[in-house]
Parts: structure tokens; C-alpha cells; sequence
């Protein structure tokens, strides 16, 4: 099989290119992308990328399969490959740091911005804050994201404006906390998004609904922000 | 909380209410126009002048002229963040499609009233 991957040394490298890796893949077994490039990366040990998990928990391994975005440990080659090829770049839109390695700072620093952390300014409890298996259930398709990039890098509005648009990752988790019954600070994060980049740059494209490797839906927690910025000020 | 001041309301869910709501005023406009055109396949100038002598009508189209100006004005804002990085040229632009959007509207006052 032939396998193209982006390369990119900024120490010995002027610019990026493109790598073709001929490799013989075992009979019969429909191999995970991350296991093509474990065994490039023994042809070729100067090949970089992140993994940990394995497993698709982690969100370590993020990166842009054949022009789709994904985690390599949980997509298949046959999944991946186009016409018998596959190739491999980093996630678009962030700066590539080596090869499929790339700076998740601008990400990062969206999500800290939501302050993705319970806020409760009413007395600690003796034991715990209890909530309804109604309200836990408002959790649901948004405590599950790991945080892989995957989705906000495949969002054009996040591409142009990586510092001012929060991105589908960062929205889904200030959804997560919006809708947790144990959250105080409501009416203050819909205070911080209320601005034309910050919830409003999303055209609602989806592109990160097709990418996320968890299955889950940004769009739809941004449409619940929405609704809720609408509430507050109507 | 990014600040913005050449946004048209200069809050996000501003600007994102008037783009939908111009956005339903420009949809029954056109229904109107291309269905009246239909219903008088043999127009005439009278037909067409007594058409926009009528108030409700005038109300409308300036309904939709105002609708144009803040949707285009809305839209191209956000495309000139998105794609037009360099502040001064950002700005121009913006400043250009604001101009333009003026003139519409008072040349579209203008040949509404024949004043």
C-alpha cells in the first residue's frame, strides 16, 4: 500500500512536502491507521506523531486522514484509504510543530477561556451536590469529548479566527457547563459569549458534527447556546 | 468577550436576530414580486406604478430596502473578518460596503417616492 505523509522539519526543512512510504500491509486484516504508521515509523524512525491510548480515548492522535480529520487509532485503512492510497497530514489550521505533530496552544487557550470548570458560590454541602437522573442526563453527548481537535479544526470559522471564535470543541464543553444543574455562573458565560466571534462565528457547516470521533454534536450544543443567549435577552 | 465596534449591533446575537429576521422579510419580498409578476404576465407601466402607489407596498419594499442594507451589511462584515486581515484594508472595505449600503437605501427612497 502506499502511504503519503506530510513532512516537516522546520530545523532542516525550508518547507513541508510530501512523503510516499510503500508498505506491505498482512493479508486479511483491516489494520487501524495508527498501526500503518507504528509500522513506518520502524522503516522510518524520524516519522513524528502523538499517540498514547491507543484506544480512542485519549485524543492524542488526531490528524487528517485522506482529507477527513480522526483519531489514526480508531479509523481503519480501509476506512481511510482513497483509491488504494492513504494520506496522512497534519490537523489543519494549527501550526505544524514536526511532521503530524502540531501546537495545540491557540486551542487550548479557547478552551480555558469557557472556564471549563464547575462554578458554585453557594455553601459547600457536607457530602456532595446531588442531582436528578434528569439533570445528569443534560450531560450526555457533552462530558464525553476528549478534547482531540478533531472537530474545530476541521471548522473554516475556527481556521480564520482561531483567536476570537471559541470552536465547536471549545462551545460544546461551555454548553457542558451551562447545562449543569450545579453551575452557578450561567448567567455570567452567557455574559462572555455574547459577541460576534465568540458563539455567532458558527455558520453552522457541521463539518465538526462529520468529523468527531466520539459521535457527538457541536452544532446542536451551539444552537443550544443560542436559544439560551436568545432567553436571557428577550 | 471579543470586542467589536464595526459590527452592526455590536453584539453577536444582535446582528445574528436582524440577518434572520431581514432574512425572512427578503424571502416574502421576492415570493411577492415574482408572484405578482406572474398573476400580470401583460404588465403596464400603469399597472406597475399604481402597484407601488399603494402604502402597504411602499411599507414593504422599504421594509425590504432597510432589510438589504443590514444583511448585506451583516454578512460582508463577516466575511471581511473572516478573509481581510490587515486592519486597514479590513476597515476600508468596510467602510466601502457601509457607503454603499447608504446609497441603496436613500436612492431607493428616492425612486419608492418619486421624490
Amino acid at each position: 500500500m502506499l502511504v503519503s505523509i506530510y513532512r516537516y522539519n522546520p530545523e532542516v526543512d525550508d518547507a513541508p512536502y510530501m512523503k510516499d512510504y510503500q508498505i506491505d500491509l498482512p493479508e486479511g486484516k483491516d489494520l487501524m491507521v495508527l498501526d500503518v504508521l507504528n509500522l513506518l515509523k520502524a522503516q522510518d524512525p524520524s516519522i513524528s506523531y502523538r499517540r498514547s491510548c491507543r484506544e480512542g480515548v485519549c485524543g492524542s492522535d488526531g490528524m487528517n486522514m485522506s482529507g477527513k480529520n480522526g483519531l489514526a487509532c480508531i479509523t481503519t485503512v480501509s476506512e481511510a484509504a482513497k483509491n488504494g492510497k492513504l494520506v496522512l497530514r497534519p490537523l489543519p489550521g494549527l501550526p505544524v510543530i514536526r511532521d503530524l505533530v502540531v501546537d495545540m496552544g491557540q486551542f487550548y487557550k479557547q478552551y480555558e477561556k469557557i472556564r471549563p470548570f464547575l462554578i458554585n458560590d453557594t455553601p459547600v454541602p457536607a457530602i456532595e451536590r446531588l442531582q436528578s437522573p434528569e439533570e445528569r442526563e443534560k450531560l450526555d453527548g457533552l462530558y464525553e469529548c476528549i478534547l482531540c481537535a478533531c472537530c474545530s479544526t476541521a471548522c473554516p470559522s475556527f481556521w480564520w479566527n482561531p483567536d476570537k471564535f471559541v470552536g465547536p470543541s471549545g462551545l460544546l464543553q461551555a454548553y457542558r457547563f451551562l447545562a449543569d444543574s450545579r453551575d452557578t455562573a450561567t448567567q455570567e458565560r452567557l455574559g462572555e459569549l455574547d459577541d460576534p466571534f465568540s458563539v455567532f462565528r458558527c455558520h453552522g457547516i457541521m463539518n465538526c458534527v462529520n468529523v468527531c470521533p466520539k459521535g457527538l454534536n457541536p452544532t446542536k450544543a451551539i444552537g443550544n447556546i443560542r436559544t439560551m443567549l436568545l432567553q436571557r435577552a428577550t | 468577550m471579543v470586542t467589536q465596534i464595526t459590527s452592526f449591533g455590536r453584539s453577536g446575537l444582535y446582528d445574528w436576530m436582524m440577518q434572520r429576521i431581514s432574512a425572512v422579510v427578503l424571502s416574502l419580498y421576492t415570493v411577492f414580486i415574482i408572484g405578482y409578476l406572474l398573476l400580470h404576465p401583460d404588465l403596464t407601466f400603469d399597472q406597475w406604478s399604481a402597484l407601488f402607489e399603494t402604502t402597504w407596498v411602499r411599507i414593504f419594499s422599504l421594509m425590504m430596502l432597510l432589510s438589504i442594507g443590514m444583511h448585506s451589511w451583516i454578512g460582508l462584515w463577516s466575511v471581511s473578518t473572516d478573509y481581510i486581515k490587515p486592519t486597514g484594508i479590513r476597515f476600508f472595505f468596510q467602510a466601502l460596503c457601509g457607503l454603499l449600503m447608504f446609497v441603496y437605501i436613500v436612492w431607493g427612497i428616492q425612486v419608492l417616492w418619486g421624490l
